[in-house]
């Protein structure tokens, strides 16, 4: 077999000097006006930003803050939509906010392929994805998803209360993706790690949060050297071989997409199942109707990811232009919030409330437009799939102390703290 | 009555083929596709509304023929 010379040291040279960029000065503390002054890494913002978002889509539907070197926040449906589906004017870069801005040289291809890409080139990375990802192959993945949720549930036995977002939930998307990725399962502790620098860390000092980054990719490279070594049926191999225009993708390219895969399946399925135990604790006549009718499940599960929705992406306006009302720099940031979107009144009845028999339900959970989320069957069927296990074997939990539930901060939204009481 | 996705709009959701699956379907790369030539057989016609009002791009398209 012709060694792979394509990770070498000079890959990682390479790739440390892409991460020249645009760095802004690092803003924290409270908020003085949320129209004027947001941040999305503010405890207030944590604790309930639909409070926040819903009073801003009222008197200052795209709103601005100076912090992370300027940014918007739109929050009616209407115009999260139009950013989504306008690839033209807001490019996907970088998609997670920070202080740095990575190069426009970046463009189109981006450091995480094809999250990070925009057209022409995002269409032909994705298509390298897209079988992978497809209802039918996700569903082979069901059976072993089963079997790991009860081990999980087995291993709460003897427990009044328990975690359900560190024991349960957060290890769910951690299993499937590690098994898709041909990693060691024993690795996934790890994961979490890696998952927090790059989308909690946003506002350490530039040096730690570079340093934080080149962790994972050092296990990555880890993980490329074994797969080189020996080739086996996963993801992970497949990268390592697939060609795009009649060749092997770039070192960049490969590592790229095993960062993306690995970081976006974890923290947001996470989220959506914790987000949904959470909501069934503390709301009994759900959860009993749930439980009289399984059938209703898919139905509310719709619901959940409408209402909790876990993701938030980020996008880089690409020129200087009035926009929606508002004057718009070039490399200003947009916090794009289907979260937000998901409640806005305009686009659905009793947007506010949780209504797990909505028939009809346009979320955009997913996201809209050419980067609907590559992984949406793939955490569709875990979420399912941990929500029928978890109803069957327990049934009848509450909150143990609502007022310790703790949420993630920054894009991605979710439960880290979730005690219940399941006996 | 038929149903109709429109490519340029699908991104490959896969609401339709969850909701009717007798409807729709999933080509290798999970866009949706009509089964068949898109007629709606008799009972079928709140699962291809349901499609339709759930397709988060609106390309799915309901034919009423006379």
């Amino acid at each position: 077999m012709a060694a792979d010379d394509r990770f070498t040291e000079d890959f990682r040279e390479a790739r440390e000097e892409e991460l020249l960029g645009t760095i802004s000065e690092v803003v924290t503390g409270p908020v003085s006006d949320w129209s004027t002054d947001f941040s999305h890494l503010e405890p207030e913002w944590s604790a309930d930003p639909y409070k926040i978002q819903d009073d801003l889509r009222q008197r200052c539907p795209v709103a601005h803050t100076d912090r992370f070197g300027g940014a918007w926040l739109p929050t009616r449906y209407e115009d999260i939509a139009a950013i989504a589906y306008d690839t033209e004017r807001f490019s996907s870069r970088a998609i997670i906010l920070s202080n740095f801005r990575p190069p426009r040289e970046l463009a189109p291809i981006g450091g995480s392929p094809p999250i990070s890409s925009d057209p022409p080139f995002h269409h032909d990375a994705r298509k390298l994805l897209l079988p992978a990802f497809t209802k039918a192959a996700v569903n082979r993945q069901e059976p072993a998803t089963r079997a790991f949720c009860h081990s999980l549930i087995d291993a709460l036995e003897g427990q009044d209360v328990v975690d359900a977002a560190s024991d349960y939930a957060q290890h769910i998307p951690v299993r499937v993706i590690a098994d898709m990725l041909g990693f060691p399962p024993q690795d996934g502790p790890q994961f979490r790690v890696f998952v927090e620098d790059l989308l909690e860390g946003i506002n350490l000092p530039p040096d730690e949060r570079i340093e934080r980054v080149s962790r994972l990719f050092d296990y990555l490279l880890v993980q490329v050297h074994d797969h080189i070594d020996s080739p086996r049926d996963d993801l992970t191999t497949y990268l390592l071989n697939v060609e795009l225009y009649g060749q092997k993708l770039g070192p960049d390219h490969v590592v790229g997409t095993m960062a993306l895969l690995l970081i976006a399946g974890i923290d947001t399925t996470w989220s959506a199942i914790g987000a949904s135990l959470w909501h069934l604790a503390k709301t009994p006549a759900d959860r009993e109707r749930l439980i009289a009718e399984p059938a209703l499940l898919p139905t509310a599960m719709e619901e959940f990811l409408r209402a909790y929705a876990p993701v938030t992406m980020a996008r880089l306006v690409r020129e200087d232009m009035h926009w929606h009302g508002v004057d718009m720099k070039a490399d200003d940031w947009i916090l794009l919030s289907f979260p937000a979107a998901n409640r806005d009144p305009a686009q659905f009845d009793r947007a506010a409330e949780v209504v797990i028999d909505r028939q009809v339900n346009r979320h955009a959970a997913f996201g809209l437009g050419i980067h609907r989320c590559v992984g949406s069957h793939l955490a569709r069927m875990e979420l399912r799939v941990a929500l029928e296990v978890w109803l069957q074997r327990i049934g009848d939990f509450t909150l143990a102390d609502p007022s310790a539930v703790t949420w993630s901060k920054g894009q991605i939204r979710g439960p880290r703290t979730l005690p219940l009481r399941i006996r | 009555m038929k149903v109709h996705i429109d490519p340029g709009r699908c991104q490959g959701h896969g609401r339709c083929y969850d909701l009717a699956d007798d409807l729709f379907g999933a080509d290798d790369e999970g866009y949706g596709q009509v089964l068949g030539d898109g007629t709606v057989p008799a009972g079928k016609e709140h699962d291809a509304r349901l499609a339709v009002l759930n397709c988060p791009e609106h390309a799915i398209e309901l034919l009423e023929e006379g």
